[in-house]
């Protein structure tokens, strides 16, 4: 994908061009609007939320509404905030990741490189997979982990998001290593090398680009997933999105919107600093998700 | 090649394997099984044919469901391209600050769909959000009362579900036009043919591909859509907007009906089939029958 637009830049603005950029800016600002509410809103005091209009920028600031919703804000009957959330999360994720996105590497290895009579109708069902509603995997599953002994528990809720990200995962690297050259494979076999020593020794190494890739949607799906986290990590497992979910959604007392967008931009700090840190990964990893044969 | 022993290869896919048959196929066969069950809140294995799905079909609030998801799919749909792809045209008009607005339309979609809710929740709140905006600045008539309107509510999921997705069309889009022939354009402007009518006519007709696959992967989330509904308007008002997937997680785990649900789920999965049949056969047997002639 080239993303640099070739051909020089337009040298003088038309009335033509000056209608794009308005139109532009205010795609922009649609787009923006939500995020700047959601910090202004964060940081006004309830009586200023009540009187003032929802765009205006606070008139003092007030800082109260972040420590709260990290550490204080309600959930049912527990108010300890977003904190055990945010580090089950963590727990969840980062193992996770590194399961799920090695499992799916070696996938991809084994159909690039290995391929054995039927190994690519076991990869048709896998990727079919991707497409089956989760609802209708949700209770069987449930019942498998159940019978595993594993519901409701970390090890239960990373085999679930192992399961989940792997058609997608395997696709990837699948198609990453059938571009590379095969006579690198080739030579490797002459030297000697089998199954798990090319892998370690020539694969690894080359992984870089598509494992950054992999981490990236593996990171931002696990950390936004709400179902799964709901279904099968338990009450003392429960992610953040939940928790989230939990504090906006009470139905008594004051609601505390100041509180609630302190925590909802909580919630999305991890994803949203992945995105502006990886930038263009992102991209990339858009793109190859879209299932490209 | 293929005459390499493989046995290595065979065991690394194995736990791909046993996902595939177990959790993917094995699940689809257990819910249907199930479905034809009178099971309440444990499954038993009391067969009743299908009147589960009798049930089903005749229950107001899974037609309510089945229309929402119509609306929602369509709105969503057509929304998501003609913004994607109007975004992806507008960024490639050699624009100063690119990459910025790129960064912009696409953050969203870093985020959760709870957040996504969440914050629209806010923003459309009827007594605070963007409706009193609009009343403090003399625009009385304004109405933005979504939320709490039995016939707009899943507009407004709608709203935020474009809002959240659009960034993903745009990056698919933008990734074909990127692709486009410079020499295209340059015969283009030499026929002297208007800017707008070469995107509408020649380009968009070129980037079928990518418009495809962007229909396909938008369309298979739709069905899903679960926890954007939940944290938006958690199905109200009253039931308004219920969606297939919350009623299954309704009677699986509030209701325990499961005999319901399980159907439900059933039709789910059968309309994701009917959705992606049609692709996959155009993805990989139409076009590998004319790859090969």
């Amino acid at each position: 994908m080239n993303s640099i637009p070739s051909g020089p830049r337009p040298k003088h603005l038309t009335i033509g061009r000056i209608g794009l950029y308005c139109f532009i800016l205010v795609c922009a600002i649609f787009f923006l609007m939500p995020l700047y509410v959601m910090i202004i809103t964060s940081l006004k005091d309830m009586d200023e939320i009540r009187a003032a209009n929802i765009l205006n920028l606070p008139k003092e600031l007030s800082f109260y509404s972040w420590p709260k919703a990290w550490s204080q804000a309600c959930t049912g009957f527990v108010c300890e905030g977003l904190k055990p959330g945010f580090f089950n999360s963590v727990k969840i994720t980062v193992p996770s990741v590194i399961v799920s996105v090695g499992l799916s590497a070696i996938n991809g290895y084994a159909l690039a490189f290995w391929r054995f009579r039927g190994a690519y109708f076991f990869f048709g069902l896998c990727l079919f997979g991707a497409f089956i509603p989760y609802q209708v995997m949700v209770y069987p599953l449930l019942k498998i982990e159940d019978a595993l002994g594993i519901y409701s528990t970390l090890p239960g809720i990373i085999l679930v998001h192992t399961i989940f990200g792997m058609p997608i995962l395997t696709l990837i690297f699948r198609n990453f290593y059938a571009s590379l050259p095969i006579d690198l494979f080739k030579a490797a076999r002459i030297d000697g090398g089998n199954f798990v020593k090319i892998f370690i020794y020539v694969i690894i190494p080359m992984s870089t680009p598509i494992t950054i890739v992999a981490v990236i949607l593996q990171v931002t799906g696990i950390w936004n997933d709400f179902l799964l986290g709901l279904v099968f990590a338990g009450r003392d497992n429960q992610p953040m999105t939940v928790q989230l979910n939990n504090i906006v959604q009470v139905d008594y007392g004051v609601a505390e919107y100041n509180v609630d967008m302190s925590a909802t931009i909580l919630t999305s700090l991890v994803p949203l600093f992945v995105y502006f840190i990886s930038g263009r990964w992102f991209v990339r990893g858009i793109a190859a998700g879209a299932i490209k044969g | 090649m293929s005459k390499f022993r493989n046995i290595a290869s065979i065991i690394a896919l194995l736990p791909m394997i046993i996902i595939s048959l177990t959790v993917f196929i094995g699940c689809i066969i257990y819910s249907f099984i199930y479905s034809l069950t009178n099971s309440k809140l444990i499954p038993v294995t009391n067969f009743v044919g299908f009147d589960q799905y009798d049930r089903l079909f005749k229950q107001r609030k899974w037609d309510v469901a089945v229309e929402n998801i119509f609306i929602y799919g369509f709105v969503f749909t057509i929304g998501c391209l003609i913004i994607g792809f109007l975004l992806a045209v507008l960024i490639d008009q050699k624009i100063r600050g690119e990459s910025l607005f790129r960064t912009i339309f696409l953050y969203p979609y870093a985020m959760s769909f709870v957040v996504t809710g969440l914050v629209w929740k806010w923003v459309l709140n009827p007594t605070f959000g963007l409706e009193n905006s609009m009343h403090m600045w003399g625009f009385s008539w304004f109405q933005l009362d979504w939320l709490v309107n039995r016939d707009l509510a899943i507009y407004a999921v709608c709203i935020a579900a474009v809002w959240q997705g659009a960034g993903f069309v745009m990056v698919l889009m933008l990734a074909g036009l990127r692709g486009i022939d410079e020499d295209i354009w340059k015969s283009l402007s030499i026929e002297g043919v208007a800017k707008w009518k070469s995107y509408v006519f020649v380009i968009l007709p070129m980037l079928r591909p990518m418009v495809v696959t962007a229909i396909v992967l938008i369309a298979a989330g739709v069905v899903k859509v679960y926890d954007l509904i939940l944290a938006l308007t958690s199905g109200g008002p009253g039931y308004a907007t219920t969606t297939p997937a919350m009623y299954v997680m309704e009677n699986f785990f509030q209701r325990a009906n499961l005999g319901q649900a399980f159907a439900a789920s059933i039709i789910m999965f059968i309309s994701v089939v009917c959705i992606l049949a049609p692709w996959a056969f155009y993805e990989f047997y139409l076009r590998n029958k004319y790859a090969t002639n």
